[in-house]
């Protein structure tokens, strides 16, 4: 496949799973915000979701301070951001339009379709019904685009670029909400129920759309270091580092298979995945749980790098 | 010289209608639409148009308008009332398109060749040899196979039953087949009972005839599993939409210039796995920007070293490099001539009588009835830089008038046609508009082809006889009915 082609997959895969992170923190963090701070609301709540965002500095340059409406823009239309739920939209759109032939019909049309019922949210600060709905029409956008892909694409080279991309965005959008709340999930000793922090803990499960999930596999009330365990470590949950992991080694070996050929996206995969496979929540506390995900950010932008360089992007 | 054109040719009050002729009653190919529009509520024939719309958007299939801001994309209107020819109408154009174009390549292969026709002084020789479009790079080279316009676009017009005249040729990289399928596409989903009573021959394989011609000019050698692809300008080319269906439909690489790349005269594009080879390459790129070295130097559209690579008879490239010649509306004039010259038998399809302004006798007479006259560039496309005297104002009229004067060898001049009328929906009312047909001619090593239909435009403003989707025209689904 041509190398551009393939980049503009990636960068298609990347941008809808930014769009979806994204319209799912804001959702988390809209509810977080609208409690009452007696029942955990949280002032700071609008800043985190823009530091796991990515886009905290973007933000302070071009607002300053912090404000509930101002955050709501600048994540959901805001054409000033490069990671707004819109300008992800129209990026993974006009990437996939380029590469038409990349796509299936199926798939083309389903993110064209999405695009034009996101562009007729207008470019203002959306009302908090607008904002809602705008929200619903991103997730179910980027629903209809991963059945359209998953029901009708060939198993080639196209469609594992995509999810390849896909992957390492999802992996890095983890990472990154670990990082912003890696303190609320430090391992105490006060008896969990009744704080104040169970409103962060949920917070953080719907962003990841894994608080249904949690009851599913703990059986047990939300306990923090259980959700870090999740979110790091268990293979079953599609947003945890380790599954997102073990879905690129997947794919790059996919990819390697066709062409018959290895490289360093490979190896720095397989270490990340081992690494993974060979430590436990316990352990990654006691070294300390944000310098694991510093790590674990750092190592991925270096596959990011690895996979443009090894597939001549 | 045409000086006496006849006079039916001349814009009448009472224009052919494709329906219903120059009377009431219904043609026979058109019984079951006639039918149809007389049973179908307005409304639901206004609702079934805004369906076709929202499809369209939804599905992508849109342009770019030059001028307007860059990555502006708009859609060409669809009107849902088809344009119906009978079978044995279509045969009759059929075998003309086909006579035409095999006089088309074999013109192109004379005069890159040798020229035959100018000693024959059929042809006057500074046309060819001092036209802009002549191209030196390719003089005395014949490209694979012999082929030069693999896809040729002939714009034909109707003044009657049985009177078509050909408008102009495209023979460098005609546009709008993707159009011709997927207005089909959208009518065989709005209206599915309608195309099973009226036996509407399929247009479908147009992208398999397509692949079977682009393989079958594959360099020598390399015909066993050439490496064929679509060269695009990019996504922000007016007619991207139709480049990358086209590759998809062929299952074939939409590569842009930068994507390929020449090695010792071999052509090859970037992929994931390496360099592959590339033998066939459907280029929708122009002449002028294929080959920053040989042609202009500020395209970053080509591909540096193409055409020696082209030269070296290492890869095909379809059209040809110089097809542009055949299609100068200089040149159409004298087609009649050419047809006969080539094949020996009387043109099927009638030209248009033409003024050419470079004989001063013609410009006299142009000059004295521009108002009733169509004066255009002899290189121009697309409708634009063009005079439609019944419709221009004085002031256009003596802004046309200096142009010529000054530089007469650069125009033509057309009688203006009573083009024929399609019935039409506007505005939730059935009106006539004017219409033309675009059928699509394919040549390959093998044979020339032509699938049952082609792209009719119909200009939307009432009266107007201006069909370019660049101003504004729309297009119609392109009916060949069993009789």
């Amino acid at each position: 496949m041509l190398s551009r082609t393939a980049a503009n997959l990636y960068w298609t895969g990347r941008y809808i799973e930014r769009a979806d992170f994204t319209a799912r923190l804001l959702d988390a963090t809209l509810r977080l915000s609208s409690l009452p701070a007696d029942y955990g609301g949280d002032p700071q709540a609008w800043s985190a979701a823009l530091a796991a965002a990515g886009v905290a500095q973007a933000f302070a340059d071009a607002y300053g301070e912090v404000s509930d409406d101002a955050a709501v823009h600048f994540m959901s239309l805001d054409p000033a951001n490069p990671s707004s739920m819109r300008n992800c939209l129209e990026r993974a759109r006009s990437n996939a339009r380029a590469v038409r032939t990349g796509l299936t019909v199926e798939a083309w049309e389903t993110l064209n379709d999405s695009w034009l019922q996101v562009e007729r949210f207008g470019v203002g600060t959306p009302s908090p019904s607008r904002a809602s709905e705008l929200i619903e029409t991103v997730r179910r956008a980027v629903l209809a685009f991963d059945g359209a892909a998953q029901r009708t694409m060939l198993r080639g080279d196209a469609f594992w670029f995509l999810r390849l991309g896909a992957a390492i965005e999802r992996a890095d959008n983890t990472a990154r909400l670990l990082d912003v709340k890696y303190h609320v999930l430090l391992p105490r000793t006060e008896p969990v129920g009744g704080s104040l922090d169970y409103f962060q803990w949920a917070t953080i499960l719907r962003t990841v759309s894994a608080l249904t999930a949690y009851r599913w596999v703990y059986k047990d009330a939300v306990k923090p270091w259980l959700v870090a365990d999740l979110l790091i470590f268990n293979t079953e949950m599609p947003r945890s580092l380790a599954a997102c992991y073990e879905e690129i080694s997947g794919l790059l070996d996919s990819l390697a298979q066709d062409s018959g050929r290895r490289g360093r996206a490979h190896r720095l995969a397989s270490a990340t995945l081992l690494a993974l496979g060979d430590t436990d929540i316990d352990t990654v506390f006691a070294s300390g749980l944000h310098e694991f995900i510093t790590g674990f950010l750092g190592d991925n932008n270096e596959l990011g790098a690895a996979v443009a360089e090894q597939f001549l992007f | 010289m045409y000086s006496h054109a006849s006079s039916d040719l001349f814009r009448t009050p009472g224009a052919f209608d494709e329906m219903s002729g120059f009377g009431n009653e219904a043609r026979t190919p058109y019984r079951e639409v006639r039918r149809w529009l007389e049973e179908t509520p307005q409304d639901l024939l206004q609702t079934r148009g805004a369906q076709a719309e929202h499809l369209f958007r939804r599905t992508g299939i849109t342009f770019s308008v030059y001028g307007q801001a860059e990555g502006a994309e708009r859609l060409i209107p669809f009107d849902i009332v088809p344009r119906v020819l009978t079978r044995s109408e279509w045969t009759r154009l059929e075998r003309g398109l086909v006579q035409r174009v095999q006089a088309l390549n074999a013109f192109l292969a004379d005069v890159y060749g040798p020229r035959e026709i100018l000693r024959a002084g059929v042809v006057p020789e500074d046309l060819v040899l001092l036209n802009p479009q002549y191209q030196l790079a390719v003089v005395g080279h014949a490209p694979t196979k012999g082929v030069f316009t693999h896809i040729a676009g002939i714009d034909l017009v109707r003044t009657g039953g049985d009177d078509f005249y050909v408008l102009e040729d495209n023979a460098r990289t005609p546009s709008g087949v993707s159009y011709m399928l997927e207005n089909r596409e959208m009518m065989m989903r709005l209206f599915p009972e309608l195309l099973g009573r009226a036996r509407v021959a399929p247009v479908e394989t147009y992208p398999d005839l397509l692949l079977q011609t682009l393989r079958s000019v594959a360099p020598e050698g390399r015909e066993e599993d050439p490496g064929i692809v679509v060269l695009t300008p990019g996504h922000y080319n007016s007619a991207f939409f139709e480049h990358s269906f086209l590759a998809d439909k062929m299952g074939v690489e939409l590569v842009e210039g930068v994507d390929l790349f020449v090695r010792d005269d071999i052509v090859y594009m970037r992929t994931t796995e390496g360099p592959r080879r590339v033998d066939v390459i459907y280029r929708r790129v122009d002449d002028a920007f294929i080959d920053p070295l040989a042609f202009r130097p500020d395209s970053t559209l080509g591909v540096p070293g193409l055409m020696s690579a082209y030269l070296a008879g290492n890869v095909a490239l379809c059209n040809a490099v110089g097809t542009g010649v055949a299609d100068d509306k200089a040149i159409y004039s004298y087609m009649p001539e050419i047809v006969r010259f080539y094949t020996g038998e009387e043109p099927i399809l009638k030209n248009v009588p033409t003024w050419r302004c470079r004989e001063p006798d013609a410009l006299r007479e142009v000059l004295g009835r521009l108002d009733q006259l169509v004066v255009k560039e002899v290189d121009g496309s697309g409708g634009y830089g063009m005079l439609v005297g019944p419709h221009a104002s004085r002031g256009q009229i003596e802004a046309f008038r200096h142009k010529l004067l000054a530089t007469p060898e650069k125009f033509i001049a057309q009688p203006t046609l009573a083009l024929s009328t399609c019935p039409t929906l506007c505005d939730g009312r059935i009106e006539p508009r004017h219409v033309d047909l675009r059928p699509f001619v394919l040549t390959g090593a093998d044979g020339v082809r032509v699938v049952p239909g082609g792209l009719t435009r119909v200009a939307l403003t009432p009266g107007s006889l201006v069909v370019n989707s660049s101003q504004g025209g729309g297009t119609k689904d392109t009916w060949v009915s069993d009789d």
